[in-house]
């Protein structure tokens, strides 16, 4: 169902200059930083805990236990990570371009629990207008005295940097995003240990958020982490923002709270995703990015949770829902993503880096009709090297979870759908060819 | 222009002070020389490598990591036309196809006369306006092929010379600021915003 849930993140961007420190001063912008420095460091994460933040980066850890791991050391980091983009996922895009001020609130806030006096918010490249944004909102906070020594007559200091990244999805991987952030290639660094909190950025101990994740904590501040926790169900608390796109009448952003609202309500409702476009039905949907595996219309009605997704074998991951109807060739599909985990493998593991061009090469002739219907089991054989027992979470064979993600698109077309795949082979071809293009 | 400029020189400084290391500055400042020259120069990697306190081989080495950061000169126009999962479901490979014959290129090639480069992109984070086609990073969507064939004509007649800036120019605002003393509060010269 839909709920009256208030709009945490969002709750600015009806404003055509949301991004502007004019217009989030005059909606309450930065009253949670202040509140949070008359507040002590602890009773500021004691709110965070209260509030069981999850991290909205994809893996969904939480955000107050983050913190606490991060080792006692005479520097440490805090490091935003905004390097979206695992595919149809475009949530922090939104954030980082209309409501950039928010997430610096967050970061300094985050900061001051934290006791860093230096942050780095990790922007993808890719955002030009987004890099932008982000960098107005840190010269316009310190203009204002947000950042920089003694913020707002505090004793507290920090200084926030914007890093632009290069155009690189390994990014996105914290270790990776850190390596980058010291001038390397994106390669993700071999764990354990397995949190940057203990080792991280030069050496130093580091926590890594998610934009979004940092995009909460004003709200959190100002309204106490019990009326956050208050709203969703479980472990799966506040409200998320939502990713929708391929084949329905009304693709985009939808804040929602979670559990309460399910993937029927954000797929069919009139004022979200309006349903599957006219004249069709929908095949297949992608729970959570391209890295999770896939849902049915069974699975309509289950809530927007996290645990509800992961016992049902998949994961809400960075909350982005690709709608697939019956016009979707499932061949197709699962080939285009298995091209962009080839192309986008950082190479240092060799299932991935190998397994990754095997696999986009099988499912290529499976879709051009030179198939063999052995080529079924050799794809399977293929995914089961990267991930052994093809089990959900998948088995770790690669530095990264990048690696044990390929298999999910293919092992779940090929369970689901097995018939359509013979049929390219019997065929020779697909028997659902792409038409014109597709206006939703 | 293939050193980088002394106005960049002292920009490169400027952001190698905001970091506790030298070598974070190394992908900034790729940007910045690509802002300068549109792509990597072999001269500008040897600047870079002296800023950062590497070896020339190793900012080539980081920089041909990175599908932003070119090491060989791009057209004026860089198209990147995203055919990930939600924008093939609305028709990108129909409208990558239309690109080839429009410009007479294949992705990852620039038109003779250095106007355009085509790429086929990985996700943009567009997908709610799926096709969504980047022109020097800069988003537009949903593109169909008449709205690429519009984009071209618009970028030709310099329309929209305002909002996309020239191939290499990712970001026209500037940091400003930092802690006072420290060094990174000096106030950058030759920032535009």
């Amino acid at each position: 169902m839909l709920t009256d849930a208030p709009r945490i993140v969002t709750a600015r961007l009806e404003h055509a200059d949301s991004h502007s420190l004019e217009r989030y001063l005059a909606t309450g912008g930065y009253e949670g930083l202040r509140k949070a420095l008359s507040m002590t460091r602890e009773a500021v994460h004691d709110e965070v805990n209260a509030a069981s933040l999850l991290g909205r980066g994809g893996a969904g850890f939480p955000a107050g236990r983050k913190w606490s791991m991060l080792r006692k050391a005479p520097t440490s980091y805090l490091v935003i990570n905004g390097d979206e983009s695992e595919p149809a996922t475009f949530k922090d895009h939104l954030l980082i371009e209309r409501d950039p001020h928010q997430i610096v609130e967050g970061t300094i806030i985050a900061a001051y629990a934290l006791g860093v006096d230096k942050a780095f918010i990790f922007c993808r490249g890719e955002f030009a207008l987004g890099l932008e944004r982000l960098t107005q909102a840190v010269n316009d906070a310190y203009a204002h005295g947000a950042l920089g020594a003694s913020i707002f007559g505090s004793e507290f200091s920090l200084d926030l940097v914007v890093h632009p990244g290069a155009g690189a999805y390994i990014c996105g991987e914290e270790t990776a995003l850190l390596e980058s952030l010291e001038g390397k290639r994106g390669f993700p660094r071999i764990k354990p240990p397995y949190f940057p909190a203990v080792i991280g950025l030069y050496g130093e101990p580091t926590v890594v958020n998610n934009v979004e994740t940092m995009s909460n904590l004003p709200w959190i501040v100002l309204n106490g982490g019990a009326v956050f926790a208050a709203l969703g169900q479980g472990s799966s608390t506040g409200t998320r923002l939502f990713a929708l796109s391929g084949h329905v009448k009304r693709p985009g952003w939808y804040e929602l709270e979670m559990s309460k609202t399910t993937f029927r309500d954000l797929i069919y409702d009139p004022s979200l995703g309006g349903g599957v476009r006219s004249g069709h039905e929908l095949k297949a949907f992608i729970p959570g990015g391209v890295s999770a595996p896939w849902f049915y219309p069974e699975h309509l009605d289950m809530g927007l949770d996290q645990d509800a997704v992961g016992k049902a074998g998949s994961m809400l991951g960075s909350g982005s829902i690709v709608v697939m109807d019956e016009t979707t060739c499932i061949v197709r599909a699962a080939w285009r993503i298995s091209r962009f985990f080839h192309r986008e493998s950082c190479g240092q593991c060799t299932p991935c880096r190998e397994g990754s061009g095997w696999i986009e090469k099988i499912l290529r002739r499976i879709e051009d009709g030179l198939g063999r219907e052995e080529d079924l089991e050799l794809l399977l054989d293929a995914c089961d090297n990267l991930a052994p027992g093809l089990t959900w979470p998948p088995k770790q064979t690669t530095i990264c979870v990048f690696g044990p993600s390929i298999p999910s698109s293919i092992v779940s077309g090929i369970h689901q759908f097995r018939d359509e795949f013979l049929l390219h082979v019997k065929e020779g071809g697909c028997p659902l060819p792409p038409d014109e293009v597709r206006h939703v | 222009m293939a050193r980088l400029s002394p106005e960049n020189l002292h920009r490169a400084e400027a952001i190698v002070a905001l970091y506790p290391e030298r070598r974070s500055g190394l992908i900034p400042i790729c940007h910045l020389a690509q802002a300068q020259d549109g792509y990597l120069t072999e001269e500008a990697m040897e600047d870079i490598a002296k800023i950062c306190g590497v070896s020339p081989a190793e900012v080539r080495g980081t920089a041909s990591f990175y599908d932003m950061l070119h090491t060989e000169p791009v057209g004026k126009y860089v198209f990147a036309v995203c055919t990930n999962i939600a924008c093939m479901l609305a028709g990108a490979y129909e409208v990558l196809d239309h690109a080839e014959h429009r410009l007479g290129i294949h992705p990852g090639q620039t038109t003779a006369d250095g106007m355009f480069t085509l790429e086929e992109a990985e996700c943009l984070a567009g997908c709610d306006k799926a096709v969504c086609v980047q022109v020097n990073h800069r988003f537009f969507g949903p593109i169909d092929q008449d709205g690429f064939d519009r984009l071209v004509d618009d970028l030709t007649a310099g329309r929209l010379d305002d909002t996309v800036p020239p191939h290499g120019v990712l970001s026209r605002v500037q940091r400003q600021v930092g802690l006072p003393g420290h060094q990174s509060s000096e106030r950058a010269e030759g920032a535009t915003a």
